[in-house]
């Protein structure tokens, strides 16, 4: 698997800098994430969404684009660094903070700050949503499904998986 | 305390935390984030709740619930904070390493397998119509899922409004996530401080 060292480093770099931009979890930084790898001139949006999918279907967590991202771009090595550039800083500043979490867990400041960056998430999810449903929805039959799929999602309490596999079985079908 | 004394203990007193369990190995360290990380589809924390909770008793629920609004708090994935810091809390460093790498190393596999089918195959018309498929029912979950924690803010104008710059910023204006945050967060928790 030959990847050069050049974009190995722009991709550890890259989802490091993501790494401590993620206040709201992983869905939250889909907006940049896509940005910036259509900026790398890496991949477009609709290729993009079809790896964010990949990486909701595949079990673990849904940070797993990251991964998929890396190794589209630079193979094994760059799904490794991609991976590890995306959880290493987090993961260091939590390892630290987690020993001196007794200290301030109670303090009135944590609380004020989840109440600003809750509804900041909210928004990101949501610009999230509207720009994977722009990259997916290429005519009536897949708006038809995704306006389905969120209204599932919103009125039963069917797993996911479930209806990803619809989505893809009637694709194949050829009913999209 | 014998399994009839706890089992009388559990019936009497059931939300009480259950006795605490002895630090686990290494190896039983990676093999329940490993179950966890295979298993986890579509939201992982359920099943890791289960797990550290429930069956191995490695905190209780204020302990979890804890231990997981700090790993919420600080940037990362959620999950990755959360194995970090349980095996951190055990092993020091190589613990933290050894929790995260079980969390992650079956799921990049299965990952990495599937996006070389999606290479692979996606001149294939059927192949590359199930994949748009996909990508469709992806949209709506992640749309479901903003729309689902949007529910909270329903009664609160001045959070509603902004999230919807957030979302405009990002999806409309393409805005850089960097500025952005540095703009919108400390205007939030000064919008917003009166309701935490």
């Amino acid at each position: 698997m030959s990847a050069d060292s050049g974009t190995l480093a722009t991709l550890g770099a890259l989802f490091a800098e993501l790494s401590m931009l993620a206040v709201g979890g992983a869905n939250a930084l889909v907006p940049e994430m896509q940005r910036r790898v259509a900026a790398q001139g890496w991949m477009g949006p609709s290729e993009f969404a079809a790896l964010f999918a990949l990486a909701q279907a595949a079990p673990g967590p849904n940070m797993l684009v990251v991964t998929l991202v890396g190794w589209r771009v630079a193979g094994l090595w760059g799904a490794l660094v991609a991976t590890g550039g995306f959880v290493v800083p987090s993961g260091v500043l939590t390892y630290g903070v987690a020993r001196l979490w007794q200290r301030f867990r109670e303090a009135q400041w944590r609380r004020v700050v989840q109440a600003g960056i809750t509804p900041v998430t909210v928004g990101l999810v949501m610009a999230a949503g509207l720009l994977l449903c722009r990259a997916a929805i290429t005519d009536v039959p897949t708006l038809l499904l995704v306006l389905a799929t969120t209204a599932v999602l919103l009125a039963t309490r069917l797993h996911p998986l479930w209806l990803l596999g619809a989505g893809a079985a009637l694709g194949a079908a050829g009913l999209l | 305390m014998g399994t009839g004394q706890r089992a009388a203990y559990l019936i009497a007193v059931p939300d009480s935390p259950p006795p605490p369990a002895a630090p686990p190995s290494l190896a039983v360290l990676f093999g329940s984030f490993f179950s966890v990380g295979m298993l986890g589809f579509g939201g992982v924390l359920p099943l890791a709740r289960r797990m550290i909770v429930e069956q191995r008793r490695w905190l209780s629920a204020p302990e979890f619930s804890d231990l997981l609004s700090l790993c919420q708090f600080l940037p990362g994935a959620n999950i990755v904070n959360l194995s970090v810091a349980l095996g951190g809390r055990w092993h020091g460093p190589l613990g933290a390493v050894v929790a995260l790498a079980g969390l992650l190393v079956a799921p990049i596999a299965v990952v990495i397998g599937l996006g070389a089918v999606y290479l692979r195959w996606r001149g294939v018309a059927p192949v590359a119509h199930g994949f748009a498929g996909l990508s469709a029912a992806a949209s709506g979950l992640v749309l479901a899922t903003a729309l689902r924690i949007a529910g909270p803010l329903g009664g609160k104008p001045r959070a509603l409004a902004v999230a919807a710059v957030a979302c405009a910023a990002l999806a409309l204006l393409r805005l850089p996530l960097l500025p952005v945050l540095l703009v919108l967060v400390p205007a939030s928790i000064a919008l917003n401080r009166r309701g935490a």
